[in-house]
């Protein structure tokens, strides 16, 4: 497993991807990790950092998307090239790559760790689906994706028979799982430090509060 | 002066390096009881610090005699145990069966304001525990009291060795839509914005005591310690800053070096001697 590093990185541009913003960090000597983990990203003027899953891994780089939501995701989307942020990873579980027919669901801004992740599976099929046209311009981020726009959602789109690696709001969570049962799911909860110190985290795990930054943020839910 | 964990602030069995990077390790409160803990969404961040409402989730008493305790005086050698409850009897029992060498410390928690039972006075607790045990009894205290030093003379009269303070302040948040933000409602405030009410109660707490002192509340610089110091603390514990930045320990160290040298002081202690007369003129 890739050990965690806390480094402050200079940002090399923050590019626009429809509503949501592709900040791309020099890399350093910080590991990318495995699709699906995450890194805690420090949100200058902010008390606690964000936790952002790995988007993309260019030579060099590292890339988040983020959708600007709240203080936190808007301070990084204002990020000007050449200043610096702390960032901490890769934390927590990603994805197990060791499917022999996989799919990727992504919602939304759920669509963050699919980049990565289908770089490493070989580019796969793809089901994405968005609230806007707009939005659904982070669909290119993502090869061989089929993408549906609200009122048709994700799971009218499903194809059987393969191996489900989901990452979306919960209600697509939800649906998803109600659907696939073994699927691998990338689930989220406030965090405050990403390493197990704060127990904030937690979410219910096989009727047990788990911290999700330690046992997730990928949980198989079979 | 050392430099320690808040108690909740780090757990040293994920991050054991984080935790040997301390002078001494303080664990997370320990209950009679194992405690689930308060249900999800429990942590919000403001603009100048967090809340929390944990909830005091803890494995129980035996089960961190039996298993967790061993682990961590395994990984970092004897370290500081938490101690909650909900009556006195609660707290000395644990206190009882802490007599071990992986113990170098007990700090008593009395003031946790994310649990509904609130525990008898600080000083009946710190009596019934002094009966129990003959290792070092911090008393963890609020920073709600309005009289600091008259809670600190009584606990320090039943037996406490030492003082902690301060806990978070309670407080609470709303979303967008109006609704709290934590699903208990409120919960405890912690981060940069308690730093002058730690200040003022570190203070407080020494102009009614020689006892030692560990400060904390919204310390995250090497000046913030050194601030700390000066009203009175004789050590310093992060808290909210070790989720930012588990780095912080050494960091901060490099910063109080270099703050004392700037300040031409010889030793950390000394920035106490510089505010001492501040202190004797609050009190008159
Ligand atoms: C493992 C993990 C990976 C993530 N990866 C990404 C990513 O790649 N890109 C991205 O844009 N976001 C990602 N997120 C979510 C992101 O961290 C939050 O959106 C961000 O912390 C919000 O901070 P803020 O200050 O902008 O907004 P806040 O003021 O904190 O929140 C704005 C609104 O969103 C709600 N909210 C905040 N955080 C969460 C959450 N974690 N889950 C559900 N609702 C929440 C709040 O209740 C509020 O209504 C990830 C979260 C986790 C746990
Ligand atoms: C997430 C979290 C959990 C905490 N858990 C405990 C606890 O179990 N016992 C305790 O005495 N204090 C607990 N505290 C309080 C801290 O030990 C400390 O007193 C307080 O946070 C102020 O310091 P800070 O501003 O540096 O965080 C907790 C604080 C936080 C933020
Ligand atoms: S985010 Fe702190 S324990 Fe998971």
């Amino acid at each position: 497993m890739s050990r965690p590093g806390r480094e402050r990185r200079r940002v090399v541009a923050v590019e626009p991807v429809g509503p949501y913003a592709l900040v791309r960090l020099e890399r350093g000597m910080l590991d990318p990790g495995n699709p699906g983990q995450f890194f805690m990203v420090e949100a200058p003027g902010r008390v606690l950092p964000r936790p952002m899953s790995l988007c993309l891994a260019p030579k060099g780089e590292l890339a988040f998307l983020l959708d600007p939501i709240g203080p936190g995701t808007r301070a990084l989307a204002a990020l000007e090239p050449g200043e610096r942020v702390h960032v901490f990873g890769p934390l927590g579980n990603g994805f197990r790559l060791d499917v022999p027919r996989p799919l990727l669901v992504g919602g939304g801004i759920g669509v963050a760790p699919l980049p990565y992740l289908s770089e490493a599976l070989e580019r796969p099929p793809a089901v994405l689906g968005f609230r806007s046209e707009h939005h659904a311009e982070a669909a290119a981020l993502v090869p061989n994706a089929e993408v549906v726009i609200d009122p048709v959602l994700v799971t009218d789109a499903l194809p059987e028979g393969r191996d489900v690696l989901a990452c979306g709001p919960e209600p697509m969570l939800e649906a998803v799982r109600a659907l696939v049962p073994d699927a691998q799911l990338a689930w989220e909860a406030p965090m405050a430090c990403g390493f197990g110190a704060c127990y904030g985290c937690v979410v219910e795990v096989d009727g047990e509060l788990k911290r999700l930054c330690v046992e997730g943020p990928v949980l198989c839910s079979s | 002066m050392q430099l320690l964990n808040a108690s909740g602030c780090l757990d040293a069995l994920t991050a054991p390096d984080v935790a040997r990077s301390l002078d001494a390790f303080v664990t997370k409160t320990v209950t009679p009881e194992p405690r689930e803990g308060n249900p999800p969404p429990r942590i919000a961040e403001t603009d100048h610090g967090m809340l929390n409402a944990i909830g005091l989730a803890n494995p129980g008493r035996q089960a961190f005699l039996g298993q967790t305790l061993p682990r961590l005086a395994r990984e970092l050698g004897p370290v500081w145990v938490s101690v909650g409850g909900f009556r006195a009897g609660d707290y000395a029992e644990t206190c009882e069966q802490l007599a071990r060498d992986e113990v170098a410390c007990v700090e008593l928690n009395l003031s946790c304001p994310n649990v509904d039972e609130a525990p008898e006075s600080a000083a009946e607790v710190v009596g019934a525990c002094r009966a129990a045990t003959a290792l070092p009894l911090y008393a963890k205290l609020s920073p709600h009291a309005w009289d600091i030093g008259e809670t600190v003379r009584a606990v320090e009269a039943a037996g406490a060795d030492g003082i902690s303070l301060v806990n978070t302040l309670r407080g609470t948040a709303l979303d967008a839509r109006l609704r709290p933000r934590l699903a208990r409602g409120a919960g405890g405030y912690s981060g940069p914005a308690l730093r002058p009410v730690a200040l003022a109660a570190v203070a407080a707490a020494r102009r009614a005591t020689r006892l030692p002192i560990v400060g904390m509340g919204g310390v995250s610089t090497g000046r913030d310690v050194l601030e700390l110091v000066a009203c009175g603390a004789s050590h310093v514990a992060l808290g909210t800053v070790l989720f930012a930045d588990p780095d912080a320990p050494s960091r901060v160290r490099a910063e109080l070096r270099r703050e004392l040298d700037e300040l031409a002081l010889a030793t950390v202690e000394d920035a106490f001697c510089a505010a001492l007369e501040l202190v004797v003129k609050a009190e008159n």
